[in-house]
């Protein structure tokens, strides 16, 4: 008896000094804060999603860390004088993982299937599309309803993911069970909650970037747990790592932290005409948003929630943005200005609202802050924690005076503001409505130079900063930690995860 | 004992059809649009009014549940909204991770639990009664998810002896899938071992003072065999109903231990179903937990034929 309890703590002991030295030409394992969605560009929606498609889907264009658009599948674009027609050169020699080449033919049939599969959400990021044509095996033609500045950077994600064409007709909706793509891996298998695993494509058209075998993405919620997951060797990379555990991962000696601002952001939506709710003191006026956002010291509720490591923000976008108004910095808190501009709205004694918010850790917390922020100035804030789902539906339905949410950002400018604050706008939720916005939103989309759009986002930056439809707060930073065995990870504001010139050395 | 059996077969039925109409109405109760969630950041309406229809959540609630009954009757559950997965499919994948975290723990609890309800009972009002009592209540009060992630940062972290979380198919690697069973299972064997242990030690205390222990005692028996052969045996009743209850417990799912250590199980599908309103997995599951329940109610019912000769001869 003695002798086979020894022989099998020996076992146990033996299978663990296996995993705790990882080998090398290796299956590189991440582990993501959630599990992703279904596995079709066409059909998905969260974050996380995105992160396999990474590794998986290639798409006709890519982004650079710095936000400008770079050849993926695509090699060359050239948009047409009037702005209506968009001539693409296409990649020669890439193959879909069943063996389908990729061509002008495929492009076309992405995008048709991206604009009629009754469950696409891609329907709106490809509505300027009217049609294709396909004028040579690896050249198409996309003509569009008129100019759009914003098409291009629709393409460098889910919009512009290529699936094979002929996986896609065979399985329709159910696509996502068993997708094919031409990216880097292939689709190995799916456990929900438990894996997802993607093996090394071998006719990858880059493939001599790629080093490593299969990557497994595991899903694990608990921020504690995934970082001791990484500190034990369990995975050698996780994706968001909590603020508050950056001291603890960077003076771990094995591994390494590393960040990147996102394009999206954090704030308060308000109710100005969104049902009879929108009839209320914060709706009708400005005055009191204004005094709220004065109110707030944006880099103090940094510091205090999120140990300064995420971006202090007051506009639509991040201030390392190309697109930020510069010349409405990021300002400290002013109460005499709150104070005065309640007693011009006929508040000066205060006043309450009511501010709904996520039921989860991060936002109670930030709000939190806020509210005794908030208070200072004389305005009484009451939280009321919901959870998400319920959250949205009321604010959808306009039965919200304010609301604790935010956006995870597009690309292009016009995703982080032209449905919010145009009339009628599909998630404007707000109902904020002004003709000069709309006017400003509708040409911005348009030009086909950078100076102009920014110029026009510039003015209406003004506009939405005097008028605060959304107050924003701050922009959430990608944070990711991982084994310092795992060298050349780039990290960029959209918190994909790139594993071109990745490597693990020992 | 067969018909006793048919019979509590039959007073289930009607249960697992009360339970799941009340289910799907607690769900349809829930405030908040499972679609909003789903079409995706930007809400198209074409596509929710597609999804809609797509998902019967326009037809009238008794409709939708009787279409749900129709074809549950025919084994198919649904599909998951989120990630367009066939429920059974999912829960044939959840089933063996959740009843292997169960039996495991069921395991901890009993091996913990028995043998300090007999000491602290036997040794009543002792420093030994005592010392089992504070570590049966440590057992039910220190939260699971602490217990959870102190034992990860020992154990895996510090010293790198199991894997932090995770799950092995016993198919794939018997022991790399016990070993990582192993610390979620102690946590929730702990918790379930301080029950086991109250209510062994209460119905040891009740038989230790029975007029036949102090018969056989005075026979002259070994105190071992006054114990285990004549009292253990008559206060097991209680003990086997309330494993069987705990059991049942375990497979409807453990949410935070799952959570904790990344354990692909029930709990963690139906929290993340109830979450995203994702209707036909919540049904689902509470279904098969429901089923599984009630059979644990059946064994433990059988097991009182097999511990109580006198019930045999009724």
């Amino acid at each position: 008896m003695r002798y086979v309890k020894t022989a099998m703590l020996s076992a146990l002991l033996g299978a663990t000094a296996l995993t705790a030295t990882p080998g090398f030409a290796k299956d590189l394992r991440i582990a993501l804060q959630s599990d992703a969605d279904v596995l079709d560009p066409d059909q998905s929606r969260t974050f996380v999603g995105r992160i396999v498609y990474a590794s998986m889907c290639d798409k006709l264009v890519d982004i650079t860390p710095e936000l400008e658009i770079i050849p993926q599948l695509a090699t060359a674009w050239e948009t047409s004088a009037d702005g209506t027609q968009i001539t693409m050169q296409l990649r020669e020699g890439v193959v879909f993982h069943d063996g389908t080449p990729f061509n002008a033919e495929a492009v076309a049939a992405n995008i048709e299937r991206s604009q009629t599969l009754d469950e696409s959400r891609r329907k709106s990021e490809l509505k300027s599309i009217t049609s294709t044509e396909v004028t040579g095996e690896y050249e198409i033609v996309l003509n569009l309803a008129g100019p759009d500045a914003t098409l291009i950077a629709q393409l460098a994600d889910r919009a512009g993911m290529m699936v094979s064409p002929t996986a896609a007709a065979a399985a329709g909706a159910d696509f996502g069970l068993n997708p094919v793509c031409s990216g880097a891996f292939k689709f190995e298998e799916r456990v929900a909650q438990d894996k997802i695993v993607l093996t090394k494509f071998e006719d990858y058209w880059n493939a001599d970037a790629i080093h490593f075998d299969s990557v497994t993405f595991l899903p694990i919620p608990d921020t504690t747990v995934r970082l001791a997951n990484l500190q034990s060797g369990d995975i050698d990379m996780l994706e968001r790592l909590a603020a508050t555990d950056i001291a603890q991962a960077e003076g771990d000696d094995g591994l390494v932290v590393d960040s990147a601002v996102s394009f999206g952001y954090q704030g308060i939506t308000f109710n100005i005409n969104n049902g009879e709710k929108g009839d209320n003191p914060w709706g009708n006026d400005k005055r009191l948003r204004q005094a709220l956002s004065y109110a707030i010291d944006r880099n103090a509720l940094n510091q205090v929630v999120f140990e300064g490591a995420y971006a202090p923000g007051n506009q639509s976008f991040p201030p390392n943005s190309p697109w930020y108004n510069t010349s409405l910095p990021v300002e400290g808190q002013d109460l005499e200005k709150a104070k005065a501009l309640l007693t011009e709205a006929g508040y000066p004694d205060g006043i309450d609202l009511e501010v709904q918010v996520p039921n989860s850790t991060e936002p109670l917390a930030v709000m939190q802050v806020v509210q005794a922020m908030a208070a200072q100035a004389g305005i009484n804030i009451q939280l009321t924690s919901k959870e998400f789902a319920t959250l949205l539906a009321d604010q959808s339905a306009g039965d919200y005076t304010a609301s604790q949410i935010g956006w995870s950002g597009r690309v292009d400018p016009d995703g982080n503001n032209h449905q919010f604050v145009t009339t009628g706008g599909g998630i404007n939720d707000s109902h904020f409505s002004h003709p000069d916005m709309d006017e400003m939103m509708n040409k911005a989309r348009v030009l086909p130079s950078s100076d102009d759009r920014k110029a026009l986002y510039d003015d209406a930056m003004v506009m939405m900063l005097d008028e605060l439809p959304r107050l924003f707060l701050y922009h959430v930073t990608w944070i990711w930690a991982y084994n310092d065995n795992l060298k050349g990870f780039v990290a960029y504001p959209d918190g994909m995860i790139r594993l071109e010139n990745v490597t693990w050395e020992e | 004992m067969i018909p006793f059996l048919v019979r509590r077969v039959l007073i289930a039925v009607p249960t697992i059809i009360l339970i799941s109409i009340f289910v799907f109405a607690l769900q349809k109760l829930l405030p908040g649009d499972p679609l909003l969630v789903l079409a995706g950041e930007e809400r198209d309406p074409e596509v929710l009014e597609f999804l809609r229809e797509k998902y019967r959540l326009n037809d009238p609630i008794p409709v939708q549940y009787l279409a749900w009954v129709g074809n549950a009757l025919q084994g198919d559950l649904g599909i998951s909204l989120r990630s367009n997965q066939p429920v059974t499919e999912l829960m044939a994948e959840k089933l063996p991770v959740t009843i292997q975290l169960a039996v495991m723990s069921i395991l901890f609890a009993l091996m913990i639990g028995i043998p300090a309800g007999i000491l602290s009972a036997v040794k009543k009002g002792t420093i030994t009664d005592y010392v089992a009592n504070i570590v049966a209540l440590s057992g039910l009060s220190i939260p699971n998810f602490w217990l959870g992630i102190m034992l990860i940062l020992l154990v895996s972290v510090k010293w790198q002896l199991l894997p932090a979380s995770g799950y092995v198919p016993l198919s794939e690697d018997f022991w790399q899938s016990i070993r990582t069973m192993l610390m979620p299972a102690f946590v929730l064997g702990t918790g379930l071992a301080a029950t086991l242990m109250r209510h062994t030690r209460s119905s040891m205390l009740g038989v230790l003072s029975a007029d036949y222990v102090r018969t056989a005692r005075a026979k002259g028996l070994s105190e071992r065999t006054v114990i285990l052969k004549h009292s253990f045996r008559n206060a097991l009743t209680p003990i086997v109903t309330i494993t069987a209850l705990l059991f049942g417990e375990l497979i409807a799912g453990a949410v935070l231990t799952e959570q904790i250590f990344t354990i692909p199980g029930f709990g963690k599908l139906v929290v993340d179903a109830v979450f995203n309103r994702d209707y036909a997995v919540v049904q689902g599951i509470v279904l098969v937990t429901a089923v599984g329940f009630i059979f644990m109610n059946l064994i433990a019912d059988m097991m009182y034929f097999v511990l109580n000769p006198r019930l045999r001869e009724q």
